[in-house]
């Protein structure tokens, strides 16, 4: 790489500007350093704005409802009352239905790119996986309503209900959308994220822990187990729960899908409601201050969680490669 | 019965192959959309999609000009909003950022990127809406801004830290006072990879819808300057794809491989971009 700049033009007296202390320090520095760090500060700004704007929003609801509005189930704008548990419901179910798919998918795509794939594979097949996450959103809905409902709906639903139908979980109207193709579509999108930071966390385990185990006689397999995962374990959790976050508040693509309607139901073929579907579809037609103000807090609960598991998710994968190798070492 | 030995080679042949059906299953959706957003689209693909406005419904024909200049639009202004503090700020990160200061930065932009977009949405409401008492696309805009904003700054952060010292030190021994060799220097060194980063970021904001639900809305007319709610090609597709007309669905369709399309296209040329640079070296 070449920097073949004239530098000369560059070079100019310098006038100088002295601190507090004495010290002299060039005017451009002292410019550029504050100026940056003012455009740094604006990061935090946002965080606290974002804080304090979801929590004026919602101070109408929160004042009116208080903790009552996470276990109440009625959601009726005509008599301005509001409880969110039908969509907390219906985001939790959707999310954890779609760990169910993403994570043992994303964990065997994971482990064939940083350990078993031959290197000429490698990036093409992790570029193919991350164009994956380069899909819009809503063009995954779209995609869910025309092409995954109608299948679920035709194929996937009736041949659950003929051999699993004994479970509540499989009992009900075949309709397509619902629950199940909410917690797909989910999955889909949250792959991606769960299998790059997977395979980051298991790039940062030392080859050491590897050729220990081969050299010991350990088949691959083995030594992933062995060596591989135990060490990266932490690292593993962290991109399941930064895997979750991107669930919880995943928007359009699910209000496509999951139906829609705030019931709580034990059958995976009935539709559903999440809480970012909800405020996706009532916010900019909520009319009085209550209503506005009740989708507000969902908004502010949502934030929360999310913000939460994600310090949670960085604080483990972090850990990885920052953890001493283990006492026999 | 099967010997200790051969059990081990059988659990490794397994385990391997479950680990190569698991990627084969990820990569079925991908394939699946690409193939039905291409066949289902090519067909509303014409002069008059890039050029007309939407039809009333009950009437053919018709196209998403505005939609695609709102789009356009939109990402134009994110991008304004959006990169110059972006990078500004990654470079106080990877300057200055060893401090306290610089920890709940990074920190903060870390926690933000994982904020959902509808939040966003409802922020940037309550900021810009709220006030200006309209939609409008200078909302949608700082709405995409938002979103980008911790992207480009990490970004910007981790491949200015790849930039050898070296570099640096030549300049600054050279009289070149510390900004200039940072900004003429480092940064401009680093400036494919950050361009990279950026053309990602951008192609993930142009697709997004739920920030635009109730900041740019929508609007079935061209829209005149910034301060007007302003179509947007994922907004129309959601608005269509939920519609019950057959003729809708179809524009949705077409739409949605534009959209796919200009996603894409940022982001393998962001990726060639990368890989032009490491052939190179």
């Amino acid at each position: 790489m070449s920097v073949s700049h004239d530098i000369s033009p560059l070079i100019r007296p310098r006038s100088k500007i002295l601190t507090r202390f004495g010290r002299e320090v060039n005017w451009g520095d002292f410019i550029f350093r504050r100026l940056t760090a003012l455009l740094a500060a604006l990061l935090i700004a946002a965080l606290v704005a974002i804080t304090v704007a979801m929590v004026r929003g919602s101070a109408e609801s929160l004042a009116k409802f208080g903790l009552g509005f996470v276990t109440a189930h009625v959601w009726d704008p005509v008599r301005d009352v509001y409880g969110a548990l039908p969509f907390i419901y219906g985001t939790i179910a959707s999310s954890l239905l779609a760990l169910c798919f993403a994570v043992p998918i994303s964990l065997g795509v994971a482990i064939f790119l940083s350990e078993l794939a031959p290197a000429w594979l490698r990036d093409p097949v992790g570029f193919l996986v991350e164009l994956l996450a380069a899909v819009p959103s809503v063009v995954y809905g779209l995609w869910g309503i025309f092409v995954l409902a109608p299948w679920l709906r035709d194929t996937v639903e009736p041949l659950l209900a003929r051999t699993l139908g004994f479970l509540p979980l499989f009992q009900g109207q075949q309709r397509g959308f619902g629950m199940l193709a909410g917690g797909i579509i989910l999955a889909i999108m949250v792959t991606p994220t769960i299998s790059s930071v997977s395979r980051e966390v298991l790039r940062a385990v030392p080859s050491s822990l590897r050729e220990g185990a081969l050299g010991l006689g350990a088949t691959p397999w083995e030594s992933v187990r062995i060596a591989v995962l135990p060490y990266a374990r932490s690292g593993l959790i962290g991109a399941t729960i930064l895997g979750l976050g991107r669930a919880l508040g995943e928007t359009m693509a699910i209000t496509m899908v999951i139906g829609n309607r705030s019931e709580i139901s034990a059958s995976l073929f009935a539709p559903s409601y999440t809480m970012a579907s909800v405020i996706a579809n009532e916010f900019s037609e909520a009319t009085g201050s209550l209503y506005l103000s009740a989708l507000a807090e969902i908004g502010l609960l949502l934030f929360v969680v999310t913000v939460l598991l994600n310090i949670v998710a960085r604080l483990l994968v972090w850990r990885v490669g920052n953890q001493p190798l283990g006492g026999s070492l | 019965m099967l010997s200790r030995y051969a059990r081990r080679k059988l659990a490794d042949v397994v385990v391997r192959s479950a680990c190569v059906i698991a990627t084969l299953i990820a990569l079925v959706p991908l394939i699946s959309v690409l193939y039905y957003v291409t066949v289902r689209g090519i067909g509303g693909i014409n002069v008059e999609f890039f050029t007309e406005l939407p039809k009333p419904v009950g009437e053919s024909g018709g196209g998403m000009g505005n939609a695609l200049v709102g789009t356009l639009k939109l990402v134009f202004l994110a991008c304004a909003f959006g990169i110059p503090p972006g990078v500004l700020a990654g470079v106080y990160l990877a300057e200055f950022g060893e401090s306290r200061f610089g920890r709940l930065v990074r920190f903060s932009a870390d926690v933000m990127s994982g904020v959902p977009s509808i939040t966003v949405g409802i922020f940037v409401y309550s900021l810009v809406v709220l006030q200006a008492k309209h939609f409008s696309a200078f909302a949608g805009g700082v709405a995409l801004a938002v979103l980008m904003l911790p992207t480009v700054t990490r970004t910007t952060e981790e491949l200015l830290k790849l930039v050898p010292e070296s570099l640096r030190e030549a300049a600054l021994g050279l009289g070149v006072p510390k900004w200039r060799a940072t900004l003429r220097v480092m940064l401009r060194t680093a400036a494919p990879g950050i361009a990279t980063g950026v053309m990602l970021a951008v192609a993930r904001v142009a697709g997004e819808t739920a920030p635009l639900l109730f900041t740019a809305f929508s609007n079935p007319f061209w829209s005149s300057g910034l301060n007007e709610p302003t179509a947007s090609l994922p907004m129309n597709i959601y608005n269509y794809a939920v519609s019950p007309y057959e003729e809708w669905h179809r524009q949705a369709w077409a739409a949605a491989l534009v959209l796919l399309l200009l996603v894409l296209l940022l982001n393998i040329s962001a990726r060639l971009l990368v890989r032009s640079r490491v052939g190179a070296r």
